[in-house]
């Protein structure tokens, strides 16, 4: 029993956040997730142009995430007392900046189609 | 609490990863029986035991029975008093934690006779019983102090209470709170018995700290830290780095002193030591009163030990692997109230609670029990806001790190912050519904 299951980990997760918005989230994130692969076969092609402006967007994201936990923890950058911790801080930028990306690149490509992104260009 | 590192390593690390994963772990066969099984109190070993029996059973009757309407979270306690959350932050209620399964008696346990089998209630109620776990917590012995009560928390006076209740955690905070704009002299201390969260005293003289510091009024302040024995902390390894922490915060120490009495007015405390009594003056305390096994427990009911140095407290004498009453078998401790050295935190309840399971369901199947436990005490120390150290050990005072190699046990870092804060009443709530 002493062992990560998966079960335990979502009743650990429903916790946090309360099963309601647990649920949300992990639905949100399947369907930005969704949104993305289906561009991605819609348009047979990753747009570079989109994809920078992704990029972009992944700085922001990774600040945001990482000011976001330190918030919710009272805690800050003085508070990081270890290698362990530098990653923790860099896991967490990470996943900020990716989400940060995916989201833009999937807004931006169900808003603009293809040919109007080549129309920019 | 191991899984709470794994789980709280996970919840740094969320994401979409979960996505559209399926719940449910496989669960044991559930064994047809019709005993009655009585647990005395739903604190966070009795409620969590209700939930795991009611799944594991078929058909028993479980009756729960505590009187206090409202369910604490009483590591929260420490957060409150650091005015870091609200009193609001530790409280629920306790029915929310029952299973449809298990009947509710809210009255308090007066007496047991595990002679007769049976339980007797305040009001007079006698409930029989074919199995019992005993899991009322403990008493905190407030009366022992001479010359406090708890209503002189929070007055303004600088007198603390971070253990009473989530009210006097939140008074204890407006006392500190008020401390530390001013500094003065602050006094930290912890009583001789056994005790629940042996850190909890610690962390409170390191979170006083920090907020002086923070305040730029520790210079005008003075720490002093009366331990009750010779020592900080009751494991060795850990005790020598608690030495050198305190020595660098400044927090002076004194020894072999135990609080015997308060005076308000001229806000001092006086210590019992081997050379007489002591007085202390201070401008903030937080009194931590000896704690002792529940009235029914230790003197309307033979449960206790007979001798030795738990037989004055009450507390209950069980194996301390299978936590199964040595003269009384069909009785079990879980939590605070079991006799065996360590244990006494949220974190052991969780890998008690399995051990009593599995005690109480082999009995009813006539299988042999095979679950031990091993003294698994954890307990994050923190050392100021924002950092903490994640202790654990075990019954021969080794240090068993959940996350060995990642996690060090004696360094002061943010990921172990990061748990209490984040994982830890997640986790604490997921076991109470027997789901970690
Ligand atoms: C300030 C503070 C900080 C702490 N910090 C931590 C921490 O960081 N980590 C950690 O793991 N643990 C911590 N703990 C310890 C933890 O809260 C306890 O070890 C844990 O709650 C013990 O669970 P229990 O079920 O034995 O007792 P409890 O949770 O106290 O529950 C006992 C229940 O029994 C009931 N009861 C009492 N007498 C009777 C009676 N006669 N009849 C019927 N019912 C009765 C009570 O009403 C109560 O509901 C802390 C505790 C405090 C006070």
């Amino acid at each position: 029993m002493e062992e990560l299951t998966l079960g335990t980990m979502i009743a650990v997760f429903e916790e946090i956040f309360g099963r309601a918005l647990f649920w949300v989230m992990v639905a949100a994130a399947v369907a930005i997730t969704a949104g993305y692969l289906y561009v991605l076969i819609r348009d047979r092609r990753v747009s570079w142009r989109k994809y920078l402006v992704a990029q972009i967007a992944m700085i922001p994201g990774a600040i945001a995430a990482v000011l976001f936990v330190q918030q919710v923890t009272n805690s800050g950058f003085r508070d990081l007392g270890g290698p362990v911790d530098l990653l923790v801080l860099l896991g967490v930028a990470a996943m900020g900046a990716v989400g940060a990306a995916i989201l833009v690149y999937t807004v931006q490509s169900l808003i603009w189609r293809p040919e109007e992104d080549q129309a920019l260009r | 609490m191991s899984l709470n590192r794994r789980q709280a390593l996970a919840t740094l690390m969320a994401g979409a990863a979960l996505a559209g994963a399926a719940g449910g772990e496989a669960r044991a066969q559930r064994i047809e029986t019709s005993a009655r099984i009585v647990i005395l109190g739903a604190g966070a070993a009795g409620a969590a035991l209700a939930n795991r029996l009611s799944e594991r059973l078929d058909g028993a009757v479980i009756t729960v029975i505590d009187p206090r309407v409202e369910h604490w979270y009483q590591p929260g306690f420490t957060l409150i008093a650091a005015g870091l959350k609200p009193a609001s932050y530790s409280v629920s209620r306790t029915t929310d934690w029952l299973p449809r399964g298990a009947t509710l008696l809210a009255e308090a346990v007066a007496e047991i006779d595990p002679e007769a089998k049976t339980v007797t209630t305040e009001s007079g109620v006698s409930v029989g019983y074919d199995y019992l776990v005993v899991a009322t917590g403990l008493v905190l012995d407030w009366g022992a102090i001479e010359g406090f009560s708890l209503d002189l928390v929070g007055q303004g006076n600088g007198i603390g209470a971070v253990y009473a209740s989530p009210e006097h955690a939140a008074k204890t905070w407006a006392e500190m709170d008020r401390f530390t704009e001013t500094g003065g002299r602050a006094v930290f201390l912890r009583p001789a018995t056994e005790m629940k969260c042996a850190g909890a005293p610690l962390k409170y003289a390191f979170l006083t700290d920090d907020y002086a510091r923070r305040k730029g009024t520790r210079g005008r302040s003075e720490f002093i830290y009366a331990a009750n024995n010779q020592s900080l902390f009751g494991v060795p390894i850990v005790n020598e780095k608690l030495r050198m922490l305190f020595e660098r915060q400044e927090i002076g120490v004194v020894h072999d002193h135990v609080l015997k009495a308060i005076d308000p007015g001229a806000k001092t405390l006086t210590f019992d030591t081997p050379g007489g009594e002591e007085t202390l003056e201070f401008d903030f305390t937080n009194v931590i009163p000896p704690m002792r096994a529940p009235e029914a427990v230790r003197n309307n009911s033979p449960l206790g030990w007979q001798e030795g140095p738990w037989s004055a407290d009450g507390w209950l004498e069980v194996d301390r692997a299978t936590l199964r009453h040595v003269r009384y078998p069909e009785v079990w401790a879980a939590g605070d109230i079991a006799g065996v050295p360590k244990g006494k935190t949220a974190a052991s309840a969780k890998w008690q609670v399995p051990v009593v399971e599995d005690g109480i369901v082999s009995a009813i199947a006539g299988t042999e029990a095979t679950e031990t436990y091993d003294g698994y005490t954890s307990c994050p120390l923190i050392t100021r806001v924002g950092r903490a150290m994640l202790i654990e050990f075990d019954y021969h005072n080794n240090l068993v790190p959940s996350f060995p190699g990642v996690i060090a046990p004696l360094e002061e870092l943010w990921i172990s912050w990061l748990m209490k804060e984040v994982a830890l009443k997640a986790t604490y709530n997921a076991m109470l519904r027997g789901r970690a």
